[in-house]
């Protein structure tokens, strides 16, 4: 399946996004340009981590407003992947496609650790390959990570099934001191209400060799592909791209 | 005109900067203080017409970009060019 990775001028993870994808999970993946607005076709679209535009004013505050970001909206609007991680997570919440912040650790400090996230609906094209409650071991370095949202719209995302990942301890427990930001609700990971776009503080993408400390991730991204195929096989002669052109090709993944 | 922007952290919203700036101030030994938040500052010159147009302008500015609605609050001031020094 081809994924695109979006390279905003300060983005740090995008060439780590782009190994990942392509020489560890075999997938036809490309690095798609801030100032372009062609999505290429992509049937997932990845915001990377990184500082973009040097965090100035907040956090994805300026990337927002990259021309890229006007049909990365409209891929979204229209039902096309979005997984934004780390600082795209700070994005996709700066563009309205998530609900909710991310603001100051309440540590104050930057923190880079593994940390524990407890899979909390695995029933999205996100979390489809791992199982429900599974326990994911993945790291963050962030120094903005703490998620907050509107006490009702906190409460609504809970029922509707929003949060994806929670930071628990090793065993799946909710405890304090395994939320290592102070996420309201130790939230790592939300949806929007149609589940096509995902945001997450920890990094999938450098947690997919075991050599480099767990392979965990890989199984974020072999969600999304196993639910692009079941999309395509579903409606033959559509790829799950969201976008026109995606859906009038007959490119199978 | 100048608009003077004043952005603070949301009440309610944790703010762990203004929680240290509280410890730190109180261990210099200033009693009585409270409620710390620590926000941006930011202004600009604006050209406009009048001052309610230049107002109705900076409060769009707040809330399509200068605050995020979510986690902060704000709040401004409009100067004519009269009114001060430049």
């Amino acid at each position: 399946m081809k994924w695109g990775v979006v390279r905003f001028p300060g983005s740090l993870d995008d060439a780590d996004a782009l190994w990942a994808l392509g020489q560890v999970m075999g997938q036809e993946a490309r690095a798609l340009w801030h100032k372009d607005e062609d999505l290429a076709g992509v049937q997932c679209v990845v915001l990377p981590g990184g500082f973009s535009y040097g965090d100035y004013l907040r956090c994805g505050a300026i990337a927002r407003f990259s021309p890229i970001m006007k049909s990365v909206v409209r891929f979204a609007n229209d039902g096309g992947l979005v997984i934004g991680i780390c600082n795209g997570f700070q994005i996709l919440c700066e563009a309205h496609l998530l609900p909710g912040a991310l603001t100051r650790n309440r540590s104050l400090s930057f923190i880079c650790e593994r940390v524990n996230v407890r899979v909390e609906n695995a029933a999205t094209p996100f979390t489809c390959a791992a199982r429900q409650g599974e326990v994911l071991r993945l790291p963050i370095k962030h120094g903005e990570g703490l998620y907050v949202a509107p006490a009702g719209e906190l409460r609504a995302m809970e029922e509707r099934g929003q949060v994806l990942l929670r930071y628990t301890d090793a065993a799946g427990r909710e405890r304090d001191d395994a939320n290592p930001n102070g996420s309201t609700r130790a939230i790592a990971g939300v949806a929007n209400e149609t589940f096509n776009v995902f945001g997450l503080m920890p990094h999938p993408e450098h947690a997919v060799e075991a050599a480099l400390g767990g392979e965990d991730g890989r199984k974020i991204f072999r969600s999304i592909i196993m639910s692009v195929e079941r999309t395509s096989a579903a409606k033959p002669g559509a790829t799950s791209g969201g976008t026109s052109a995606g859906r009038s090709s007959s490119s199978s993944v | 005109m100048l608009v003077k922007v004043f952005v603070t952290p949301r009440k309610g919203i944790l703010d762990p900067q203004g929680r240290a700036v509280e410890q730190s101030l109180k261990s210099l030994g200033f009693g009585g203080v409270g409620a710390v938040r620590v926000g941006r500052y930011i202004t600009l010159e604006l050209d406009a017409p009048s001052v309610e147009q230049a107002r109705a302008a900076a409060r769009r500015m707040c809330e399509q970009l200068l605050a995020n609605p979510n986690i902060e609050d704000y709040s401004f001031e409009v100067e004519p060019p009269e009114a001060g020094p430049r």
